[in-house]
């Protein structure tokens, strides 16, 4: 699966996406691999905060539980609710429908630390061989 | 000082088909020193593995497991002796061909190791033990069959054993042997070509609480890879996955099977795991038998019970219980989403009192308590097949 080109990640395998002062935030289609199949998901509600690097909830899987990690700091505007229901959309669409949360940045230049797409693939490369080593 | 660590313990072991795991992609985890697969994401993953077992068939590579033999010295009867010593099922009641779940305890009537005794002839039995646990147990049973006249083998790198599990593995199966399987019944066992392997042992039992075989061919990777494809080309029609841990282990929740480290332990007792059907009090001594009749007198401090969660949340492994004011009473042993059942079910540890059907307990998940009640176990029971009515002798009835 192709990672946006116009969204940032982190090391923890989450992205996020910015438009204005709104960032969405969602797990990468490696973490949603390493997982395997999602059937539940647990996210903060709306006026939360939530703090860059901080976990903010969790996505489990049938024998895994996952902590998530915010990618930046502010206050929580909408969750996910279709999630509840489905959480195996995590699995079939982890950098569209399966949005977690949307966050009103307090700190929009947190953002320019995240890698970008190129960055993250390079970072996942790693990752690959080590598991393989 | 010297190091006494054994440089086996950090080495990483391979079950003879662990390149096979890794060029299907597997999943692979330490599973007790082993590298294993846990799961095959690019068949369909665990759910999809698991629900092949339950409905049609699935494929376990299970050559980690141990395998002892022991069989007769210099007179026959001391082997029969020696297991009946050392494991608490009575295995004088096994036919030859026959096999059962037993264990073996320390004298204070807690676990060694659960194991499953196969009866290969009067005075010759094949113990199949954990993996995490096969120095331990070789070691236990060498050191308290000594003063038995037999033969004790270590046979845990002489097999690579499949596991194939599920209604149709016996269709399977069935294409690749000419043992006749269905008259083979549950936990008995026969000896057969298995892939033009001759006089294979081929053991009705599993650890999937589906009906299923597992086979045991020589260890050589060839010999395995092709057993594997063989398998895999024979249960095609009937869509088989190959399955990994993942499955083995809701599975096997699913239908209540204990798994050592978790439900049995070197401090769980036989009562408290409510093992007591596998236990043979009257078969005269056994290593943990003196205590275990003490046990008897006192009351139990603890038992083993199915929960189902009511609240939205999972049980997972070592969380903790608590009853509805809040205190500490027990701990999850198991615990995981059922895939058969569509629900969070766990295994835990609660007083007695705590253990009737219906009683609710919170389970501590991130610092949140979410309700649970007890159910009936096994959470899962598959479906015996029902002999079919004889007509003649019911229209009789009627007349």
């Amino acid at each position: 699966m192709a990672y946006p080109a116009n969204y940032r990640y982190t090391n923890q395998h989450e992205w996020v996406q910015v438009k204005g002062d709104v960032a969405t935030i969602g797990i990468t289609d490696y973490a949603q691999h390493e997982l395997g199949d999602v059937v539940f998901v647990e996210l903060p509600k709306p006026g939360n905060k939530v703090t860059a690097g901080k976990s903010f909830g969790t996505v489990e899987s049938v024998k895994a539980v996952s902590d998530i990690y915010s990618p930046v700091t502010g206050e929580v505007t909408e969750a996910n609710g279709d999630l509840q229901n489905a959480p195996e959309k995590i699995n079939s669409d982890p950098h569209g429908a399966a949005w977690l949360i949307k966050v009103r940045l307090s700190n929009p230049a947190e953002v320019n630390s995240l890698m970008d797409a190129k960055a993250y693939e390079a970072f996942i490369a790693t990752k690959g061989k080590e598991a393989s080593a | 000082m010297e190091s006494v660590n054994s440089p086996t313990v950090c080495q990483i072991r391979k079950t003879p088909l662990n390149a096979l795991h890794h060029r299907l992609a597997a999943k692979m985890v330490n599973f007790g020193g082993w590298d294993m697969p846990v799961e095959y994401p690019s068949t369909g993953g665990l759910v999809a593995e698991h629900k092949a077992v339950r409905g049609s068939v699935g494929v376990f590579d299970v050559s980690h497991m141990g395998d002892i033999r022991i069989h007769s010295g210099r007179n026959p009867g001391g082997a029969l002796a020696a297991v009946q010593h050392i494991t608490m099922n009575d295995a004088s009641r096994l036919a030859i061909g026959q096999a059962h779940y037993s264990a073996m305890l320390y004298p204070q009537g807690t676990f060694v190791d659960d194991v499953i005794v196969h009866r290969l002839g009067a005075d010759d039995f094949l113990l199949v033990i954990n993996a995490g646990t096969r120095e331990k147990d070789i070691d236990w049973v060498r050191e308290n069959t000594k003063s038995f006249d037999c033969v004790v083998e270590d046979l845990s790198d002489s097999y690579t054993q499949l596991a194939i599990q599920g209604p149709r593995a016996i269709d399977v199966l069935q294409k690749l042997t000419d043992a006749d399987l269905a008259s083979v019944k549950n936990y008995w066992f026969t000896h057969g070509t298995v892939c033009e392997l001759k006089n294979r042992l081929i053991a009705r039992t599993g650890y999937t609480g589906e009906d299923g075989f597992e086979i045991y061919v020589p260890s050589d990777t060839s010999t395995g890879n092709e057993v594997w494809r063989k398998v895999m080309d024979a249960g095609r029609e009937f869509g088989i996955l190959p399955c990994g841990l993942g499955a083995r282990n809701t599975l096997r929740l699913e239908a209540k099977m204990a798994l050592y480290g978790h439900e049995i332990s070197e401090t769980v007792s036989v009562w408290e795991a409510g093992l007591e059907r596998y236990c043979k009090m009257d078969k005269g001594e056994f290593i943990g038998r003196t205590a275990l009749e003490r046990a008897k007198a006192v009351e139990q401090s603890r038992t083993l019970v199915g929960l189902e969660m009511m609240d939205r949340g999972i049980a997972r492994d070592d969380y903790r219980c608590y009853d509805e004011t809040g205190h500490a009473i027990g701990i999850i042993t198991s615990g995981s989403p059922s895939p058969t059942l569509g629900k969070n079910i766990a295994l835990a540890y609660v007083p007695p009192a705590m253990s009737a059907i219906g009683t609710a307990i919170y389970v501590e998940i991130r610092e949140r308590k979410y309700k649970s009640q007890v159910v009936p176990t096994p959470f899962y029971k598959r479906a015996r097949k029902v002999a079919p009515q004889p007509v003649a002798s019911s229209s009789a009835k009627t007349v």
